[in-house]
């Protein structure tokens, strides 16, 4: 996006003030991330030795490390991730499409109830679901699978939620009522009409899903035992943990961390003008 | 409940109910069922005949409130309440502040490299919680750390960054660095929203950039900061990954730091599932509590507010 143009010709000095904090904030923002570049690239004994950020000459061996460490797991680790994010927010978005607008443009029984239900699934400590949901999948032996990470997630009440105000902004009623004047059914008009309608505010909700499951731990933490299965959120975490007894390890976990936040700043770079933002902003008032 | 629509246009009254279909079906499964089966187990208990082996030496029997008046007399539940309120209280304020900050800093006329800052400041929002706290956390490690390194250069004590007092503005930090860019971005973006006359109102008036930041930004994404207050306290109150991943680079963490790690630490370690069922019941039913709560001040205060 682009700076806006002057509504008004004020003072046109250059702010100097708050270019420097912005700066210092983006600075601040992005250390970590620098950090993790230049460690990534030091060999074992250069990491507790150097000075922290002064590269080190071994990043091509830890990346090859990294990937024959126990055949390759690490790789698998990222390919799960890669799975559980865009199958698990693919899905999520087309549930919270199809929910979203009916509760956007359908007036019926329950309307309210459903909308309250929704917002106290928002507020659930996800302990309190993910303990019992290994429970009641470990009855039916499902625990420890690719499903048990991936059909909890497919509901996402904030997805839906969104996915209402997009349709309630987007699609306009006369619109809808036009179809049905052409005698279209409820599902062709959502398809054909609907749906194009509701594409870039569906995309921010894609997005959001993606980072989530992409993000998550908790519910891989508690439903997987076999690592060949582990998002790379929890490969690296279990790496970590080994590495407080060998140090050596150490360096396997940070060229993964590197390797592992590339692909998702590429993501959020490349897509980052979908975002439409400005209707969370309004979604407050209920 | 719901009907099958009707291949008419007549489809309309049962439209709405065959489209929530897939999204009830998925309720019921993954969160109605769950959380029945987690008050369910908060009421029961196992009992232990003899050395609890073989088949028949363990029963479910009925509990009542036994489980319950654990969970709220157990010193260490309310110890991790209150490490995760104190954390809150430097995460939520801390992160806000700098959110709405940043976002008033972009909001600045003629500003330079607003699209670097922007996203910069925003970045971390992508960054996996446990990777986030896995890279802190090496920038907290003495042997790895730039800070410690740059006190030590200077002469000046090192402090500790994982025990005490500094482990919670360590952990407060790894929060704030992850959350506030989306904040900004959500308060950045009502603040364009504000129609352009009512600077230059503003400015004919004599208003500088401070007051008009103060006197006229401020109260108008009112609700954007509630919006956002809200989400904050909730994340807050969650906090698991990254405690859990400091873990094993400090032994100040205790596996029952957080509330949520202690209900992990009791349904999965000490495989007592009803004591977990029933702590899991009191956080959930205290962060509807202080969720609802908040909403509802908020919204009074702002239906007092939207007298204009």
């Amino acid at each position: 996006m682009s700076t806006q143009p002057l509504a008004v010709p004020g003072r046109r000095r250059f702010p100097l003030l708050p270019t420097a904090a912005l700066l210092l904030g983006a600075l601040y923002c992005l250390l970590p991330v620098a950090w993790v570049l230049v460690a990534s690239t030091k060999s074992g004994s250069e990491l507790f030795s150097t000075f922290t950020f002064l590269p080190g000459s071994g990043f091509t061996d830890n990346v090859s490390d990294l990937t024959e460490y126990r055949d390759g797991v690490y790789w698998k680790w990222m390919a799960n991730s890669a799975f559980y994010a865009g199958v698990g927010a693919l899905l999520s978005t087309a549930v919270s499409a199809v929910s979203g607008y009916a509760l956007a443009v359908y007036r019926f029984r329950g309307k309210e109830t459903v909308f309250n239900i929704l917002l106290a699934g928002v507020l659930m400590p996800p302990v309190i679901l993910a303990v019992p949901q290994y429970l009641l999948l470990a009855e039916v032996d499902m625990t420890d699978s690719y499903l048990s990470v991936l059909l909890p997630l497919i509901l996402s009440p904030y997805g839906v939620y969104l996915a209402r105000i997009y349709a309630a902004a987007a699609v306009p009623a006369d619109v809808i009522e036009a179809g049905r004047m052409d005698g279209g059914g409820e599902w062709r008009i959502f398809r054909t009409i609907a749906l194009p309608m509701m594409l870039p505010g569906l995309v921010t909700v894609f997005l959001f899903q993606f980072v989530a499951v992409w993000n998550n731990f908790l519910l891989p933490y508690i439903m997987l035992g076999d690592d060949e299965k582990f998002p790379v959120t929890l490969g690296l975490y279990t790496l970590l943990q080994q590495g407080s007894n060998t140090p050596a390890l150490y360096t396997l976990v940070i060229t993964g961390a590197l390797l592992a936040i590339i692909p998702l700043i590429a993501l959020f770079l490349a897509i980052q003008r979908f975002w439409s933002l400005d209707l969370l902003s309004g979604a407050v008032k209920s | 409940m719901t009907r099958t629509p009707r291949r008419k246009a007549y489809g309309v009254k049962s439209a709405p109910y065959a489209f929530l279909v897939p999204a009830t079906v998925l309720f019921l499964l993954f969160f109605a069922l769950p959380i029945g089966y987690a008050v369910h187990l908060s009421f029961r208990r196992t009992e232990v005949e003899g050395l609890g082996l073989g088949k028949g030496a363990r029963e479910e029997i009925w509990a009542g409130l036994s489980n319950y008046t654990d969970a709220l007399t157990d010193p260490e539940l309310l110890h991790g309440a209150l490490r995760i309120l104190g954390y809150g209280a430097i995460v939520v304020p801390v992160m806000l502040g700098l959110a709405l900050l940043f976002a008033l800093l972009l909001d600045t006329d003629g500003l330079r490299l607003r699209g670097f800052n922007r996203l910069a400041i925003f970045l971390p929002y992508a960054i996996p919680g446990v990777i986030a706290a896995l890279m802190w956390g090496f920038l907290y490690l003495p042997d790895v750390s730039p800070f410690l390194y740059l006190l030590d250069a200077t002469g000046l004590p090192q402090p500790d960054l994982l025990d005490g007092g500094p482990l919670y503005l360590s952990l407060a930090n790894i929060a704030v660095w992850g959350g506030t860019g989306f904040n900004m971005i959500v308060i950045y973006t009502s603040l364009r929203a504000i129609p352009a006359e009512i600077f230059e109102a503003a400015r004919l008036d004599g208003c500088s950039q401070l007051q008009i930041a103060l006197r006229i930004k401020i109260p108008m994404v009112a609700p954007s900061l509630i919006l956002t207050f809200f989400f904050s306290i909730i994340a807050t109150l969650q906090v698991f990954s990254e405690p859990t991943t400091l873990k094993p680079l400090t032994n100040s963490l205790s596996t029952t730091w957080s509330p949520l790690m202690k209900v992990y630490q009791d349904a999965f370690v000490n495989n007592d599932i009803h004591a977990a069922a029933a702590q899991a019941v009191v956080i959930a039913v205290a962060t509807l509590a202080l969720s609802f709560g908040f909403l509802k001040a908020a919204n009074s205060r702002t239906k007092q507010g939207d007298s204009r």
